[in-house]
């Protein structure tokens, strides 16, 4: 059986993980690569890398990352962050991204995603959208959540399917950073509004909130950043626990 | 060893090259004719559409060595498609060098299959030492039904072959290069064989 997926997500600028990483016994929590291999040995099932840096030569710097990662790291790695165009995903992927993470570019050009979809296959490609519950209604939001627009979370999801994403990274601006659970109803939602994986992000505080999120919010992976980058939830008991719980994990 | 990885626009090149680099094994990648013909192993990848890499691979002239090879062929995930008869994707003919015609997963499934899965009922050296059933990555929407050459099985929806083999020729529809340690013993046991 396909098992459900744990990811933890790095936050990437300049080349280097940013964010406070706290592990015991790392050389250097600051290196991507040390950082990855930490967990690829935890038995994260993939990695997610945000490139939250703004100019053109620091995306330079996280080409060469993504080459010194996919080098040493043999589980699948997604990177997101400022893909506008297909030169922009060609570059990452050339690199050895296994995927590459659109947003915002996707929501001011929808054929974007068509384009990369065409040519390096609905399987590379993960439509990022995050989302904000306003007056009981999903909207998606812009630049890491900071510009609201009118468009429909699930209408948007609907869109990005039939254009071909391979799948969803949904981000729950309600729920980010705030560990109290993920956005289980709208997730379910998702899932029954779209045939393709959903990535639910957003929420994640305690083991049991990845319980819910898999029976309740049907997500098929979980994104998480700051609770196992702090040590406050360790990947191998996490996935030991679930899979006491009768969510099918992959245990190394 | 002298091992080559068919270069043909193929997205997940790099992949497999750095996964045989953690082995000890610099791989060579080539569209050559007489370098693929003289080197002891050769591998398929394959990410991307059907159709479009059938048209590279006739562009290259490799739609017609392939089938020729006599030493070990491993072709992965769109690799091993190609290596079918036919593929839904596209409505392609493919190399045929499996009797074998590839679907599409059905819609009441979440297409595609990705994520990781196990393969079960092992049946080649291909898998030595592998504990069975092993967890592999996969990321595929088509996938070869059970036949005859079926050497390895997975379950979504039904049980599909997830590896294939005709006499040299080797074909697997996960990523053992992004596998973890048990795609890296499968990756040594290609290079044993």
């Amino acid at each position: 059986m396909l098992t459900k997926r744990i990811i933890p997500c790095l936050d990437i600028k300049n080349g280097r993980t940013v964010k406070g990483v706290n592990f015991v016994n790392l050389r250097d929590a600051g290196d991507p690569v040390v950082l990855a291999q930490q967990y690829a040995r935890q038995g994260a099932d993939e990695l997610v890398f945000l490139d939250i840096s703004a100019t053109l030569e620091s995306r330079g710097t996280t080409c060469e990352m993504v080459k010194k990662v996919a080098r040493e790291i043999d589980i699948p790695f997604t990177v997101g962050g400022g893909v506008k165009c297909i030169d922009d995903a060609s570059l990452l992927l050339k690199s050895g991204a296994d995927k590459v993470a659109v947003n915002s570019a996707a929501v001011k050009r929808p054929e974007l995603v068509q384009e990369l979809s065409q040519n390096f296959g609905n399987q590379c490609i993960v439509v990022a959208i995050d989302a904000k519950k306003i007056n009981n209604k999903w909207k998606v939001h812009l630049a890491g959540g900071t510009i609201p627009t009118d468009l429909d979370l699930f209408d948007w999801a609907k869109q990005v399917e039939t254009l071909g994403a391979g799948e969803i990274l949904f981000t729950s601006m309600n729920h980010d950073g705030v560990k109290t659970g993920f956005a289980n109803e709208a997730l379910a939602q998702l899932s029954k509004t779209v045939n393709i994986p959903i990535i639910a992000s957003g929420g994640a505080g305690a083991i049991r909130h990845f319980e819910t999120v898999f029976k309740d919010g049907k997500a098929d992976a979980a994104l998480a950043a700051s609770v196992f980058h702090f040590g406050e939830i360790s990947i191998p008991k996490l996935k030991k626990e679930l899979q006491q719980h009768h969510i099918n994990m992959r245990l190394s | 060893m002298q091992l080559t990885i068919l270069d043909y626009g193929a997205g997940n090149i790099q992949s497999v090259q750095f996964a045989l680099e953690r082995l000890g094994i610099t791989a060579k990648l080539s569209n050559n004719k007489e370098e693929i013909l003289s080197s002891d192993k050769v591998i398929f990848p394959g990410v991307g559409q059907a159709h479009q890499a059938m048209k590279q691979l006739r562009t290259t002239g490799l739609d017609v060595l392939i089938p020729e090879l006599k030493q070990d062929v491993l072709g992965i995930c769109l690799g091993m498609q190609l290596l079918c008869n036919t593929t839904e994707e596209g409505n392609t003919i493919a190399l045929g060098v499996f009797d074998v015609d590839v679907k599409r997963f059905e819609d009441d499934l979440k297409v595609p299959h990705m994520g990781w899965n196990l393969i079960k009922d092992l049946k080649s050296d291909l898998f030595k030492e592998l504990e069975s059933p092993a967890y592999m990555y996969a990321v595929h929407s088509y996938y070869a039904p059970k036949c005859d050459l079926t050497i390895a099985t997975t379950n979504y929806g039904i049980d599909f072959s997830s590896a294939l083999q005709k006499d040299n020729f080797y074909g697997v529809q996960f990523h053992p290069e992004k596998s973890s340690r048990d795609g890296a013993m499968l990756l040594e046991n290609f290079l044993k064989l």
